[in-house]
């Protein structure tokens, strides 16, 4: 098990403080920054974003549950996404999470380690004319050949 | 500079249509999210960065004021259409493509094409079919057979720019349609026939119609931009590509239904959609375009951009508003519609974000202009993402009723390494897959629905013969099932026992009896689940069975799977008499099952060998062969 490094609440404050105080619409859009923040939901800043919105924390965490956007477990320092849209997928997608699987040690939903890579699976990131596609972090890699992505993703 | 009114609007447009007489040299630089991905924003950078050190007179605005004489003006646009052969430069008034453009070529462009005006031929497209070299769109078999509507913007304004779209004519539409009755703009929107493009194809005028008709104070217009179909890039292009031409097609729709308050509800996959759609919605509020008093006119409508939580059921009208009201993205049965109870229980208008990028076209030329392209029950153009396994992929746009052969094999150029071709899918995961027996299907909503598939929202997908129409079926439900939001018994469990048949016929396991358990289970769902993604979640299981019922058999009867696909009933083995051994598949397999010498014969280790199926996806000689 990876172990969770303490959540940095200033950082939750301040990403909140960019939003109206009990403005419960606004909830959905809060969790996406505080991601993008943390690179995922901690229990801390869930609870946090409910109470700042005044929403029930039930609510929160069922809307927190729901999006699969989010993730309410740590992420490692690369987020791999491998695009397993249908495009994707008949273009030999599946050998790409093959290639990871092997060569990271890891498969879809896993994070190594050494917290440097998660590995994800996502649907469609609007470049089916290139598939197969992986998105590292914000990179897109186009193209996917069989055999060469972990070599392009160690490599940067 | 703010736009208070008509007069200003079209003073603007003078005054752009003057410095755009200037424009000696275009240079457009594909920036949608193939060519980005290809490394497009660097190539525009260095671009713009080359002609200044050459001295160039460049511009990157369409500055009304610009001083220099012939300037060259370099923009960033939404899709140019041939994703595939990204970077895409389009240089105008010549027409010339450049193609697979990197940084490393940008010398060779503004040395020698814009400084001196030759054409660099190992930039052009080639034609795989006879190697030539062709140098313009014009020229380009891709862009021949298409005519663009909805994505007339998409590829030639500058994306982020309004005086580039009110250069291009951008908000004539609107200044016409403040000018109409609002009555009489929805009578037009009904003349021309547009049906909805996000999938179910609804008349677009009655829907205004009859949102006009319900009571309530308060009227909402939403733009459903979460594009749910998982191989599919139209509104996303758009979104990005031409943001003004919606939010135009919005604001007439707010002047038609009454409305002050609009949403666009963007897929949170699409972060650059995200931010030109907020940008130009920042835009048009500065410029009198979006807000109070809009033109001089009455209108006030503002618009917010709002990002979807990533789950395709939101795409369901019901769900999208609810998500939108920052709960849980579940659907609401169908029977209170949501034209009179939709957002916060309000009149709403819902429409796709091709819908309302037709509109303003619909204004411009006239309900008959738009109704006389396409078939008589099916108006108009419609985007496709052409993808899979075709020659050229990319978007494109053509009148309704054109062949499903006229896609895939002209502007498809048929299919990879010239294998035959076995399927086109068509309506992700609500769709079906049509076989060649309906290669001359004029593709409309009627003709499509007729044919067991759907139009869905344009996600056309080619498939040759390595392609499982099993494997499909099976995947498009392990989506669905991933995505059914569980509110129904139906669609939760039906869809879930549905996967798990599947997965039984794709493991060899499957009994005859099997594939009357799918058909009777499939209809069960069909009927009784309660929104569409429930509804519409068997038909690519029954279009499958249905088109490709040998192929099903094949799994059962004789536990093999014809395509290769199914890793349990798939064996891979070498051809020696093709293999060349030229070490590529080697190299390729995950696990190392392949050994072999440099020239000398490989063999598949069966132990180690996991049926990924990349040496099969490699070997240029084909000589992997599955049993
Ligand atoms: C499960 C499901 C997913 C859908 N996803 C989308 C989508 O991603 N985009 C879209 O425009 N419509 C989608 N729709 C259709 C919408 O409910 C709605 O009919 C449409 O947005 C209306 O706009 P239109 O009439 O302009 O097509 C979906 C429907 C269902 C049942
Ligand atoms: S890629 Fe094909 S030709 Fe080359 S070694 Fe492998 S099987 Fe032989
Ligand atoms: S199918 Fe995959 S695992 Fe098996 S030999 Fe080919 S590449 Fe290797
Ligand atoms: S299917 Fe992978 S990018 Fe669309
Ligand atoms: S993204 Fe450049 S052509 Fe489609």
């Amino acid at each position: 098990m990876n172990v969770a490094p303490a959540v940095d609440m200033d950082r939750v404050g301040a990403v909140l403080d960019r939003f109206e105080k009990g403005e419960r619409s606004h909830l959905v859009h809060a969790l996406q920054d505080l991601q993008s923040e943390i690179h995922y939901l901690p229990k801390e800043a869930i609870k946090a974003a409910a109470k700042y919105l005044d929403v029930p924390l039930h609510s929160a965490f069922s809307v927190a549950t729901f999006y699969k956007a989010f993730s309410l477990v740590p992420r490692g320092e690369t987020i791999i996404k491998v695009c397993l849209g249908t495009s994707c997928h008949i273009r030999g997608a599946s050998v790409v999470v093959e290639d990871l699987r092997i060569g990271l040690g890891v498969g879809p939903g896993e994070t190594t380690q050494d917290m440097k890579y998660t590995v994800e699976v996502v649907n469609c990131v609007g470049a089916c004319a290139l598939a197969p596609v992986v998105i590292a972090n914000t990179r897109y890699i186009a193209d996917v050949k069989p055999g060469t992505i972990v070599k392009i993703i160690e490599e940067g | 500079m703010g736009i208070a009114n008509l007069k200003k609007l079209e003073a603007r447009r003078s005054a752009l249509h003057k410095a755009h007489e200037n424009v000696k040299t275009q240079v457009r630089v594909c920036s949608g999210t193939g060519c980005a991905a290809l490394g497009a924003f660097e190539v525009y950078d260095a671009l713009v960065e080359e002609s200044k050190k050459a001295g160039l007179p460049v511009q990157v605005e369409l500055a009304p004021c610009g001083k220099d004489k012939d300037p060259i003006f370099v923009s960033l646009t939404g899709c140019q259409g041939f994703c595939q052969i990204g970077p895409l430069v389009h240089i105008l008034p010549e027409d010339i493509l450049y193609t697979g453009v990197k940084v490393s070529s940008v010398k060779d462009i503004v040395g020698k094409t814009l400084a001196d005006g030759q054409v660099i031929d190992k930039l052009l497209y080639k034609n795989p079919e006879d190697k030539k070299r062709l140098k313009g769109r014009a020229d380009i078999p891709f862009y021949k057979g298409q005519e663009l509507v909805a994505l007339e913007g998409c590829g030639s304004v500058a994306a982020d720019s309004l005086d580039s779209y009110i250069a291009s004519g951008g908000f004539s539409s609107l200044a016409k349609a403040l000018k109409m009755d609002p009555d009489q703009v929805i009578a037009e929107v009904e003349k021309s026939g547009l049906r909805g493009r996000g999938g179910g194809g609804f008349p677009t005028g009655r829907k205004w119609r009859s949102c006009v008709n319900a009571t309530g104070d308060e009227r909402f217009v939403i733009c459903n931009g979460d594009e749910g179909d998982p191989g599919a890039f139209m509104d996303c292009c758009i979104m990005e590509g031409d943001p003004y031409r919606v939010i135009e097609g919005m604001i007439i729709c707010a002047h038609a239904v009454g409305s002050s308050t609009g949403f666009i509800y963007v897929r949170h996959e699409y972060p650059r959609a995200v931010e030109r759609l907020s940008l130009a919605v920042k835009t048009c509020e500065e410029n009198g375009l979006l807000g109070t008093k809009i033109l001089g006119s009455d209108l006030n409508f503002d618009i917010s951009v709002a990002r979807g939580g990533g789950a395709f059921v939101c795409g369901e009208s019901t769900a999208l508003m609810r998500s939108i009201e920052g709960s849980v993205g579940e659907p609401r049965a169908k029977y209170v519609r949501s034209v009179q109870r939709g957002f916060r229980d309000k009149p709403t208008v819902l429409n796709n974000v091709e819908t309302f990028a037709c509109v303003p076209s619909i204004i411009n030329e006239g309900s008959d202009w738009f109704a006389s392209r396409g078939t008589e029950k099916s108006s108009g153009t419609k985007a496709f993402c052409l993808v899979g396994k075709v020659v050229n992929t990319g978007l494109i746009e053509v009148p309704m009723g054109t062949k499903l052969r006229d896609v895939v094999f002209g502007i498809g150029g048929g299919i990879i390494d010239g294998r035959p071709f076995k399927a086109v899918q068509t309506g992700g995961p609500s769709g079906g897959c049509l076989g060649e027996n309906y290669l001359d299907l004029p593709v409309d909503f009627d003709a499509l629905a007729e044919a067991g598939s759907m139009m869905g929202s344009g996600g056309m997908i080619v498939m040759d013969d390595r392609t499982c129409m099993v494997d499909v079926a099976k995947y498009f439900l392990n989506f669905l099932m991933e995505e059914s939001c569980g509110k129904c018994v139906p669609c939760r469990e039906g869809v879930y026992q549905l996967h798990a048949l599947l997965d039984k016929l794709s493991r060899g396991e499957g009994e005859p009896q099997d594939l009357e358990k799918i058909q009777r289970l499939g209809k069960e769902i069909q009927v009784s689940s309660l929104c569409g993604l429930g509804k519409s979640a068997p038909n690519p299981v029954l279009s499958t069975l249905k088109n490709f019922r040998e192929e099903y058999e094949a799994h059962v009867n004789d536990k093999r799977c014809p395509a290769g696909v199914c890793r349990d009933i798939t064996t891979f083995t070498i051809d020696p008499d093709k293999c060349t051994g030229c070490l590529v598949c080697k190299k390729a397999c995950p696990p190392d099952a392949i050994s072999g010498e440099k020239k000398q014969v490989h063999v598949i280790d069966q132990d180690k060998c996991t049926q990924c199926g990349a040496c099969r996806l490699v070997c240029k000689f084909d000589a992997v062969v599955t049993s």
